[in-house]
């Protein structure tokens, strides 16, 4: 069986919604059905296929060919199979995802695997604000599951992590893994202003000094660590990167003292 | 049908009486090879028969750095029980005791079984609340701090129903020098052997004994049929040319693992020959009623 493809036809007139797109909302669902599902989030009420050309028929692989910012919710609540969008997405891509994969071969917008539960979400481009994160009025963040991002991610990365493993390859912005419950945020490239803000557990792991930590964060050496290790091993026979981050023995900062004080940020020496 | 002899060493036409039992595996890391010896060594201490001991453990191999989960040398341990729950606690007391304790030490699952067996999900407790738990890629992983930093500890590890606990064979001698000589090379034949360990001292017992004694309570005794000073006084089963047997007792993680661990100390005995070794290998069972697998030694030959 061949993939089904959805190819954009033209940039969509407003913005759309692509989470019955999924492996599982379209499972028995014709093609001809599927070109009638409503998409669009306006009054122009877009139907699937005035935004894209559907060919193709495997409903466990789907290929979305070409990309825009106004595509939301690519994947949205994902359980299986895959989904590969050739191009970039808008909003919460991959949001609530619970199992199978999603790679975005270009940049996704805000709120990137929001609430993730499981599954793989790759993005090869960049990333926007509150990757992972929760959406106003939830209260935990990604939960399970594994986030790439090989460009930068922006503001908030992680915010309210409970569980599961973010990855950034090329920096990120302010205040990455703030508030963090748990889980672990890997930030390669530099991240920006005080990450780690608030976190009560959870492990914030950096290739680099972090250019500044809230002043409630306290030294705690760096003593051998075969954590660091196990991390540094996962993360290149995953492919995400090529040589070890944190090496043997990385420094460690203990915080945020001004909530529980149990998470850390790693860095190597 | 008359004894067989092979390269001039006589084989009893006997075979070896063994039992189910449970097993784990755990791997041991630490800094360097002395050190994961050391903590693997320390656990398995006093653990040579299920009679006296609670179980059996030994070292099963030693694993390079490259094939350790965190890239540093270690040991992969084996630890048989007769049953589940006693099998767990042994583990828990070994590792929490042993291992924890030993200078930059780690510890893994070394076993994918039927059911798993609590490892640093029960001894995470040590941690007294400062305890981290992490998941990478589908494991289950405990840091637990400690004074030389922190004590990583995988949350379980696998029990196997599959075990086979008290594969043997006695190696026969003119001299207690020659049979130690030639046990010791079964010994190390038998450690090449993946899933099967010897847990007795050195991987020999010259105490091999019978099921229970004349005294109340004693649950095993004296096995006066090859002790050699008993020879003329009891029923033996020595001839005047041996002065000296010892028991290499074999646990494998399954039949097969058992199987290839007798043939491969056999082979080792018979190719050392009568001169410098023993002069005849001979096996205990219980006449074949107890145990749920037999060994036929004439099916064990090279």
């Amino acid at each position: 069986m061949k993939a089904l493809t959805f190819t954009l036809v033209a940039e969509p007139p407003e913005r759309v919604d692509l989470s019955p797109l999924t492996p599982e909302r379209l499972a028995g669902v014709e093609r001809r059905d599927i070109e009638k599902i409503q998409i669009g989030t306006s009054k122009h009420g877009s139907k699937v296929g005035d935004i894209f050309r559907v060919a193709g028929s495997d409903r466990l692989d789907i290929v979305f060919e070409g990309g825009s910012a106004r595509l939301d919710k690519v994947a949205e609540g994902m359980r299986e199979g895959s989904v590969r969008v050739v191009g970039s997405t808008g909003a919460q891509a991959g949001r609530t995802m619970r199992g199978g994969k999603l790679t975005i071969e270009g940049n996704a917008g805000p709120h990137a695997g929001s609430g993730m539960r499981g599954g793989r979400l790759e993005i090869t481009g960049n990333a926007g604000d509150h990757l992972g994160a929760p959406l106003a009025g939830e209260l935990a963040g990604m939960s399970g599951g594994l986030l790439i991002v090989r460009g930068r991610a922006g503001t908030f990365a992680a915010d309210r992590m409970r569980r599961g493993l973010i990855a950034v390859l090329k920096g990120s912005g302010d205040h990455a893994g703030s508030r963090m419950i748990a889980g672990t945020l890997v930030v390669a490239g530099g991240a920006g202003e005080m990450p780690g803000y608030l976190m009560r557990r959870g492990s914030i792991l950096l290739d680099r000094a972090p250019k500044s930590l809230s002043p409630s964060f306290v030294e705690c050496g760096a003593p051998d660590s075969v954590f660091a290790t196990i991390i540094d091993r996962y993360l290149i026979a995953e492919g995400i990167l090529k040589r070890p981050l944190l090496g043997k023995a990385p420094h460690r900062y203990g915080g945020d003292n001004a909530v529980l004080g149990m998470g850390e940020v790693l860095f190597p020496r | 049908m008359p004894d067989l002899s092979v390269n001039g060493v006589t084989i009893d036409d006997t075979f070896a009486e063994a039992f189910g039992m449970r097993a784990t595996a755990i791997i041991i890391t630490a800094s360097n090879r002395k050190w994961a010896r050391q903590a693997a060594t320390t656990m398995t201490g006093f653990a040579t028969s299920v009679i006296g001991c609670g179980c059996e453990a030994a070292i099963d191999a030693e694993l390079p750095a490259s094939a350790t989960p965190d890239g540093r040398p270690g040991c992969r341990v084996m630890i048989f029980a007769m049953g589940t729950e006693e099998l767990q606690k042994q583990l828990l007391n070994r590792v929490g005791q042993c291992v924890l304790t030993s200078p930059g030490s780690a510890c893994f699952g070394g076993l994918e079984g039927s059911a798993e067996l609590k490892l640093g999900s029960a001894l995470r407790y040590f941690g007294d609340g400062w305890q981290i738990s992490k998941k990478i890629g589908g494991r289950h992983f405990w840091r637990i701090p400690v004074m030389d930093g922190e004590f990583l500890c995988e949350a379980t590890t696998g029990l196997t129903k599959d075990a086979v606990g008290g594969g043997n064979f006695f190696v026969m001698a003119e001299s207690s020098a020659k049979a130690l000589v030639a046990a010791e090379a079964a010994v190390a034949a038998i450690g090449k052997v993946p899933g099967a360990i010897v847990p007795f001292p050195g991987g020999i017992a010259r105490s091999g004994s019978k099921i229970g004694g004349k005294y109340k309570g004693m649950v095993a005794s004296a096995n006066e049929a090859y002790a050699p000073t008993l020879r003329g006084v009891v029923r033996s089963e020595l001839g005047p040319d041996i002065n000296a047997v010892l028991e290499i007792v074999i646990d494998g993680e399954n039949n097969d693992a058992v199987a290839a661990a007798m043939k491969a100390g056999i082979k080792a005995v018979v190719e050392l020959g009568p001169k410098q070794g023993a002069v005849r290998i001979g096996a205990g069972n219980y006449g074949g009623k107890l145990g749920k697998f037999i060994y036929s030694l004439k099916d064990m030959l090279p």
